[in-house]
């Protein structure tokens, strides 16, 4: 098949699939978070951990237990990789302090950003009691503030959001959990392994010595991709052939990063119940998203380089899902981005910088396009001359600074942290090279931590402790920032009256609505970032 | 105290989703894989009775009566996998590639052609098990020379080792270095 026609039809495949699926899978969501009915195994679940799953909390209570939760998971998952020596199963493997720190708030804050080796830094026990215990709560809790911020939008005189507790231990039992199980299983199909066989030695066919891997790698490369965490079991990600063995797990593997992403906006129409909202938003995510991925995709096959990149794959397989792990917040990686080709590392980089809002991680991606939302119909309003309203709450004063507040904390973090690591000699120091490129490689850094996505440019040193700690702050900052933000922002409207729509109201589910807000987030994103990636991926394109 | 409070529930929930994430979700994974052993296991080899390598995890090939693997940044160890990260541009990767290629030339003097991309490239993981159907072809020459065996039977190999892209278009077709020089050596 001529290359143009394969990647358009591979494109059309992942499009067609997740057209089909959004819509049970959207519904499937909405009734996990609107049924009142708990399950027997959710009741002993709160019983152990002593909260009471009837009340409902106001969004200071809400954004407490994230915090708190979040606080307690990170304190753990560093205890563990730092005891990983005493404890069984770890294979003799370890990692500095500083290192484990930067992990705890990586697995956390849901960036898998990985400064160890997976096959040096961790062993068996931490990869599973530790990493992929995170790699479903980091996803349920995004997940739960998502919901909450909808409840915000979608209730009238009520100040409370839900309940944290029950909202995380739904998403992680009712629908990431038996997702996962699934998943894992057809992964191990295709040849992803599933031992506890330590590593063996064997001797290969030409006489020679080769280390062959073993580990839970199934159960962890399916949430892995379908709670759009992305660190993997491996150092080289998802281009191991254990990981991704083949063309078809390769497949599995980028439908499920972007499952649960393209289906919250289904979701979100139905709590709102106005399911043109969710039709607008999906639109503006797709357009960004598949635009990405031509573009890219368009860029490798216009001068193909297989460096970084697995045979089995090429380079338009490559392309997909370079896009698709930049635009969610996943990062898992089946080749090596620095190794593509110089604008499509930008688009990749521009992914991100978006927001990661095309469609952006597990619940993540659409309380961040949410934001967009409000700042588009608050610059729409001015421009007319109206009151801007979203689904007849209005938004005033109050609900624009905490909107600015939550855009405007990435780009701050991004640009501000790779500043100063230029002028850092340590930092300075762990570029593998110079010019626009060496740029690239920092910034591409920040831009991942700070936007929780956990990719990289890997020629980065970057296990030393001035980066493992300003990473960590950036993913701290670039986590909770937003959250603590659109938490309070849903709070807010959630108290407000909703105001009928008259003929002056501006509708938010039109295609001109959607036009604009796509020109609003590429303007916004555009004057932010354009001298960073002018200086960087522009400019060695040009070369 | 607010905050305290909720930090012990956190604590709590926690536990909870670790027994059940942490231990029984990989157990209940694990047994279901244990229906399909020679996944789960790493799709080994086995050759007379011992295990000679997984059919996905590429080996080095040195020496003229082999086809060769791909380039790897870690000689195919199995240790820590991973690449070179260079940029194609760069004069590095540049340098290495004519080297490459200057190399591959000099080993395979009555090869037909160009050197195919994926001959002169490090794959992502070090251990890619395939290569390009053109390069697998462009080495019969130099095999069949130095096992003194027809060339069309090195084909007929090359054709039954070849992984086709799924529905034609889902990936490459790349032939399975390792099962190739397996059927080579039992030739």
């Amino acid at each position: 098949m001529p290359t143009t026609l394969s990647a358009v039809a591979s494109i059309a495949t992942i499009v067609a699939v997740l057209a089909a699926i959004h819509v049970p899978l959207g519904s499937w969501i909405h009734r996990v978070f609107t049924s009142p009915t708990h399950t027997r195994v959710e009741r002993a679940v709160y019983r152990v951990s002593g909260v009471d799953p009837d009340s409902e909390q106001k969004w200071s209570v809400y954004l407490l237990s994230v915090l708190a939760f979040s606080a307690v998971s990170i304190g753990a998952l560093w205890l563990l990789i730092g005891l990983q020596g005493l404890l069984p199963l770890s294979l003799g493997r370890s990692m500095n302090l500083d290192t484990a720190f930067n992990t705890a708030v990586s697995f956390v804050t849901n960036t898998n950003w990985q400064s160890y080796a997976g096959e040096a830094g961790t062993g068996y026990l931490v990869q599973t009691v530790g990493l992929t215990v995170q790699n479903f709560l980091s996803a349920a809790v995004g997940l739960a503030v998502a919901i909450a911020v909808i409840r915000g939008l979608a209730r009238e005189h009520n100040d409370r959001l839900g309940n944290f507790w029950v909202d995380l231990t739904r998403g992680t039992l009712r629908i990431l959990l038996p997702l996962s199980v699934v998943a894992a299983i057809g992964l191990i199909a295709t040849g992803v392994i599933q031992n506890l066989t330590e590593p063996t030695t064997i001797t290969t066919i030409a006489g020679g010595q080769q280390v062959i891997q073993g580990g839970l790698v199934g159960s962890q490369e399916a949430i892995k991709e379908l709670g759009t965490n992305g660190g993997g079991f491996f150092n080289a990600n998802s281009a191991h052939p254990f990981e991704n063995p083949s063309p078809v797990s390769n497949l599995l593997e980028i439908l499920l990063l972007l499952a649960i992403p393209t289906a919250l906006p289904y979701t979100y129409g139905l709590m709102v119940k106005d399911r043109r909202q969710g039709l607008a938003m999906v639109g503006a995510m797709g357009f960004l998203g598949v635009g990405a991925m031509a573009l890219m995709a368009w860029s490798e096959l216009s001068s193909v380089s297989l460096e970084g990149k697995e045979q089995r794959f090429g380079p338009i397989w490559s392309a997909i899902f370079a896009s698709a792990t930049t635009s969610t917040s996943t990062g898992a990686v089946n080749n090596l981005h620095e190794s593509l080709q110089p604008l499509s590392g930008g688009v990749a980089l521009l992914n991100m910088m978006l927001g990661e809002l095309s469609p952006g991680g597990v619940g993540t991606g659409l309380y961040s396009m949410l934001v967009m939302v409000v700042l588009a119909v608050f610059i729409a309003g001015l421009m007319v001359g109206r009151t801007p309203e979203l689904l007849g709450k209005q938004i005033g004063r109050r609900e624009i600074t905490l909107a600015a507040l939550a855009m405007l904390i990435t780009p701050a973090l991004v640009l501000l942290g790779t500043g100063i690591a230029l002028m850092v000699p340590a930092s300075a120091g762990a570029l593998s090279t110079t010019g626009s490129h060496g740029l690239s490689e920092l910034l591409y850094a920040f831009t991942s931590a700070a936007n929780n996505n956990g990719s990289a440019f890997a020629g980065l040193a970057a296990d030393q402790p001035f980066l493992n700690v300003a990473l960590a702050v950036c993913m701290l900052a670039g986590r909770f920032v937003p959250i603590a933000a659109m938490l309070a922002l849903a709070g807010g409207l959630g108290r407000q009256q909703r105001r009928p729509a008259t003929a002056g109201t501006m509708p938010t589910h039109s295609l001109s609505f959607v036009v604009f807000l796509v020109l609003v987030i590429l303007i916004i994103t555009g004057l932010t970032y354009f001298p960073s990636l002018a200086l960087g991926s522009f400019a060695e394109a040009l070369q | 105290m607010a905050f305290l409070r909720q930090a012990l529930a956190a604590a709590r929930l926690l536990l909870v989703m670790t027994v059940l994430l942490g231990i029984g979700y990989p157990l209940v994974v694990t047994a279901a894989a244990q229906t399909m052993p020679s996944q789960a296991n790493g799709s080994l080899i086995v050759a007379d009775g011992t295990v000679v390598g997984s059919s996905l995890i590429g080996q080095s090939f040195t020496g003229p009566q082999w086809f060769w693997s791909r380039p790897s940044s870690s000689d195919y160890a199995g240790t820590t996998s991973g690449g070179s990260n260079l940029s194609p541009g760069s004069s590095a990767q540049q340098q290495a590639g004519a080297e490459r290629e200057k190399a591959l030339i000099a080993a395979n003097p009555n090869a037909v052609g160009p050197v195919p991309e994926d001959a002169l490239t490090a794959s992502a993981s070090g251990l890619d098990p395939h290569i390009s159907v053109a390069y697998a072809l462009w080495q019969v020459p130099r095999v069949a020379q130095a096992r003194g065996i027809d060339p069309a039977v090195l084909d007929s190999l090359i054709e039954a080792s070849t992984d086709r892209a799924p529905l034609g278009y889902l990936g490459q077709d790349g032939v399975n270095v390792v099962r190739l020089n397996l059927a080579l050596e039992r030739q």
